[in-house]
């Protein structure tokens, strides 16, 4: 970007930053000044694009999120806003030869990821296909619910965000409230999307979840650690979905996410792609790896294969 | 700018003054805006979970109404064309009458968009400057910026022609003219951005084939002339406002033009997918002969082609295209059937099966139908509204009074029913 260009960026911002600010002030004014909780209310109702905040405004937006969560469970909660980490691009690797469909990773998921309980929000869906028939998503069951798995004659396919490098879902956002971040993770400012859902319609993986209603996350269940572009309670009518377990993974590397932690028989790889000695690389340089509805051209960053 | 302020005093003083019928009619609108105001109340305070729109199916009746409502608006066109590119009299006299369905349309489609939003208190992260817009990359942000400009392009040259009407002079076409030639591109463009809106999703293959966008624009120049038909056979018998037969069949005829084009492109489109009998024709599949035990819309689809088919063979012949029964008959059936094809037709299929094949049969609520039903009708009272104002300005009946300040009112009553002309005009049906 030209010195220019930047600098008039900068005359823009600081326009509209004033330009909201009166407007802040004035309609703060007609609420009742010494309620803390109204101006809170006002303070997020003009919380501009995360993108677009200052570091001393991210810092507000944090005290503000983390005392509104910290009251609502009645313990502490952390909101990290820790940015990617140079020179790493994720990538996650699903062995579909291992994976017995026991769905772990679903409700591993959920409990690192402080989904809604009541609905149910999963970011992962295992799909039970036909041996025969192959990857058929026409014939793919996800209400499969027996005894035990594995069952004879099927495999699974567990279906999360594919983190696309050439991702529909961030390209149709009409206020830019989902972006893909340097570190390859597809996010979602949860305070400013206006749940159009245009980006649920877009994803080729229905790997998108909509806040239907208020989410049901009961206090004991909550987990503090949070990230604000990630796993933080969300509010309702708002779209989310994976995001690699950022609050983990962005800490230090080689923290895995919780999926594949969890996972039993070790079918769930991750990793730093630019790393040409992480496992991931491995495997897409050894083993025979497929990318799901790759006519699509979403290029994404989630690699099936199978190991054996 | 104090006559601009004289003249929409003058509208408000004329929209209190009407017959009983014209209250009558007023009220029962606002009963049912009221009746959807409270269901969106119930949708804000429990979310969107009143709605039967879910993961899988995550657009519904809402965005189905708006998508047809686009097509109605577009359809003003059809007049503006015949009107002002041909200076054909008969349509020119009533074109005005489109300019105002388009925006009534504009306003219920901008209504449908936002009772579908799960935060619509942010709707301000829409506008440039102040949010953040995401143009030219989104579709639904072209889409924002192109309804929005139709809706004040024809709301300003209804305004500025009427407005010139009431204070007794000619409108100067120096401005007028330019507006309305731009307002042709215009309309072809809400309904074609609106089509790529999800013709772009390469998601969902029951939307991405490039016959889409024709193929509203075809089904637009039905339905809404189809309904403009039946709108004027009410003003004309209802107001003192005369409509000539002329221009109501030549309206029938461009119908009869657009529903052909209509046709041929579904046919199209049904041989492609049929034809090469790829997984893409799940979606069709379960649209028209169902799908795994999954057939919800197969009744609803079969209905809207008979409707269509129909339509097209009543309009195509001119002895039944020029009778009045038959022509009502054929408008209903054309409006109603391009409702199911250009709604729920057009959007749930996009949905069943969803992108990892399940299955999930949507079926709108009560809370979606009652507020749907309140933005029909805070549509229908908007142009009830505007024709309030026009039809007495073009009759001559609403202008400026002999002291240059104060309106002179000549139609109090609006709404009578014109039992003496009635006869006349049937009449005049069947002389034809």
């Amino acid at each position: 970007m030209s010195d220019r260009k930047t600098r008039a960026d900068r005359i823009f911002r600081l326009t509209r930053r004033k330009a909201l600010k009166g407007l802040a002030a004035g309609l703060g004014a007609l609420a009742v000044p010494s309620n803390d909780a109204s101006a809170a209310v006002w303070e997020s109702f003009f919380q501009k694009n995360f993108r677009e905040l200052s570091r001393s405004e991210v810092q507000d937006v944090v005290a503000r999120l983390e005392a509104e969560y910290s009251t609502r469970y009645g313990k502490p909660v952390k909101v990290k806003t820790t940015p990617s980490l140079e020179g790493v691009l994720y990538g996650y690797g699903l062995d579909l030869s291992r994976c017995i469909g026991c769905r772990r990773c679903v409700y591993g998921c959920v409990s690192e990821n402080n989904q809604s309980r009541d609905p149910q929000i999963h970011w992962i869906r295992v799909l039970r296909l036909s041996k025969e028939r192959g990857v058929d998503l026409e014939h793919a069951e996800q209400y499969y619910n027996p005894a035990n798995v594995p069952e004879e004659g099927h495999f699974y396919m567990p279906v999360q965000c594919h983190q696309c490098e050439n991702a529909p879902c961030t390209k149709v956002c009409p206020v830019q409230a989902t972006w893909k971040e340097n570190d390859g993770i597809v996010v979602v400012d949860y305070n400013w999307c206006i749940g159009c859902r245009y980006c649920m319609a877009a994803c080729p993986y229905g790997a998108r979840h909509f806040n239907w209603k208020k989410p049901g996350l009961p206090a004991a269940d909550v987990n503090p650690d949070t990230h604000y572009l990630g796993n933080r309670p969300r509010p309702v009518g708002v779209v989310e979905k994976c995001i690699f377990c950022m609050q983990r993974t962005r800490e230090m590397e080689g923290k895995y996410p919780a999926c594949v932690e969890v996972c039993p028989v070790g079918a769930r790889k991750f990793g730093n792609l630019l790393d040409p000695e992480s496992e991931i690389r491995f495997v897409i340089e050894n083993k025979r790896v497929f990318i799901l509805k790759e006519e699509l051209n979403t290029q994404p960053k989630f690699y099936y294969f199978y190991s054996v | 700018m104090k006559k601009v302020w004289a003249f929409v005093k003058g509208c408000f003083i004329l929209l209190r003054q009407g017959s009983k019928l014209y209250y009558t009619w007023v009220y029962v609108l606002l009963a049912f805006v009221g009746i959807g105001v409270a269901a969106y109340v119930n949708q804000l305070y429990n979310g969107l979970i009143v709605t039967a729109m879910r993961d899988q199916v995550s657009w519904g009746f809402y965005i189905s109404n708006f998508t047809f409502m686009v097509g109605v608006a577009a359809a003003a066109v059809l007049l503006v064309i015949p009107a002002y590119v041909y200076q054909w009299k008969p349509i020119k006299e009533i074109a005005i009458l489109g300019e105002l369905v388009a925006v009534s349309a504009m306003v219920m489609c901008l209504l449908f968009v936002t009772v579908d939003l799960g935060r619509p208190e942010r709707f301000w992260h829409l506008i440039p400057k102040i949010g953040i817009l995401n143009f030219p990359q989104s579709l639904l942000a072209w889409d924002v910026v192109v309804l929005n400009m139709y809706l004040v392009l024809n709301f300003s040259i209804a305004g500025y022609m009427l407005y010139s009407y009431y204070y007794k002079r000619q409108p100067n076409m120096k401005y007028v003219t330019p507006l309305l030639l731009f307002s042709i591109p215009a309309a072809v463009s809400i309904h074609t951005v609106t089509a790529f809106l999800y013709n772009g999703l390469a998601a969902r293959p029951f939307w991405n084939a490039s016959i889409l966008a024709p193929r509203f624009l075809a089904s637009a120049f039905c339905s809404g002339p189809a309904g403009m038909i039946l709108m004027f056979q009410v003003i004309r018998k209802w107001t003192k406002f005369k409509i000539t037969d002329q221009a109501i069949f030549k309206i029938a005829e461009l119908i009869a033009y657009a529903m052909f084009l209509n046709l041929f492109l579904l046919g199209a489109e049904v041989f492609k997918e049929y034809y090469s009998d790829t997984a893409h024709l799940a979606p069709m599949k379960y649209l028209y002969q169902g799908l795994e035990g999954h057939s919800d819309l197969v009744s609803y689809i079969w209905t809207a082609t008979l409707f269509n088919i129909t339509a097209f063979f009543l309009f195509l012949i001119p002895q039944t295209r020029e009778n009045q029964v038959t022509l009502n008959i054929g408008c209903i059936l054309i409006f109603v059937g391009v409702y199911i094809e250009k709604g729920m037709g057009l959007v749930i299929p996009g949905f069943v099966p969803d992108v990892l094949g399940d299955f999930y049969e949507y079926s709108p609520t009560g809370t979606e139908i009652l507020v749907t039903m309140g933005i029909w009708a805070a549509g229908l009272l908007v142009y009830t509204m505007l024709l309030r104002i026009a039809i007495p300005i073009m009759n001559g009946d609403f202008h400026v009074g002999e002291d240059g300040i104060h309106p002179h009112i000549g139609d109090e009553l609006f709404l009578v029913r014109r039992v003496a002309e009635d006869v006349g005009e049937e009449g005049d049906l069947l002389t034809q």
